[in-house]
């Protein structure tokens, strides 16, 4: 396939990103870049000057809602993008609701007890919908032990599944950044028809 | 009991046991799990009630903060 039938292609998809943070932010516009048609962005942070350091944002949009900073810049990459940003904190109800009719949702909460939740959500009430997660990537180095794995139908998890953030292993640039284009390139796989294992 | 738990074989000499009884078994420490069988999902609070038994599908996924 070339660029241009990946791009039409993904013109009729629409992605979920559950949290606008370090992964959510690289992730969708990495999807923006490739012509993903329609994204809905959901969380209910402002931009924060210490998000700087990993997150998908400019000093300039400090104190603006992060779903509407992430927008504009998805819009200054590719305006044809549609944007649905929804301003909200996100319990199981909005999941269901917020992400109807999404072909893949990306799991892009910092906090484990959130992923525990949208996990939990998806696979009891959604289950015919993939979610791609991010788990394990803080601190530095270690790029090797970073994969993806498919541990049951419809559930993608990329990272290393053991570095938690801590005070002394903070969330950065580059790790971060290899997770969230990790979750972009498995999303593409899945919406180009390929979701068994070894595909991944 | 032979029973799939994520997506590797696995023999146990118990005929069966119940969710909690195989995260001990599996030493599995993580605090946030969602656990999985046949398809379905058990959630935490049902893992003392719901029982393995031979040729099931099984799930247990640890989750970690970070993102």
């Amino acid at each position: 396939m070339n660029a241009e039938e990946i791009r039409k292609l993904l013109s009729n998809k629409t992605v979920g990103i559950a949290g606008c943070g370090g992964l959510g932010s690289n992730c969708a516009v990495a999807l923006a870049r490739i012509g993903t048609g329609h994204l809905i962005l959901a969380d209910f942070d402002t931009v924060d000057v210490s998000n700087l350091n990993r997150q998908y944002f400019f000093k300039h949009q400090t104190g603006k809602k992060k779903v509407l900073a992430l927008a504009e810049n998805i819009h200054s990459i590719d305006e044809r993008i549609k944007i649905t940003a929804v301003d909200v904190k996100l319990g199981p109800a909005d999941i269901v609701s917020v992400f109807a009719g999404c072909d893949v949702i990306v799991e892009a909460f910092d906090l484990a007890e959130m992923k525990r939740m949208i996990a939990e959500t998806v696979i009891a009430e959604m289950p015919g919908t993939p979610l791609v997660m991010g788990n394990g990537m803080a601190g530095w180095g270690k790029s090797n032990t970073i994969g993806v794995e498919k541990p049951t139908e419809n559930i993608y998890v990329c990272g290393d599944g053991t570095s938690e953030i801590s005070e002394e292993l903070p969330p950065l640039a580059p790790r971060v950044g290899i997770v969230a284009n990790m979750q972009a390139n498995t999303v593409l796989n899945i919406l180009l028809g390929n979701t068994k294992e070894d595909t991944l | 009991m032979n029973i799939t738990l994520n997506n590797r074989p696995e023999t146990f000499e118990e005929e069966s046991m119940t969710f909690e009884e195989l995260i001990k078994r599996k030493n599995f420490t993580f605090k946030m799990l969602v656990t999985k069988l046949n398809g379905k999902l058990v959630r935490k609070e049902d893992r003392h009630k719901v029982y393995i038994k031979e040729g099931d599908d099984v799930t247990v996924m640890h989750l970690i903060s970070g993102g």
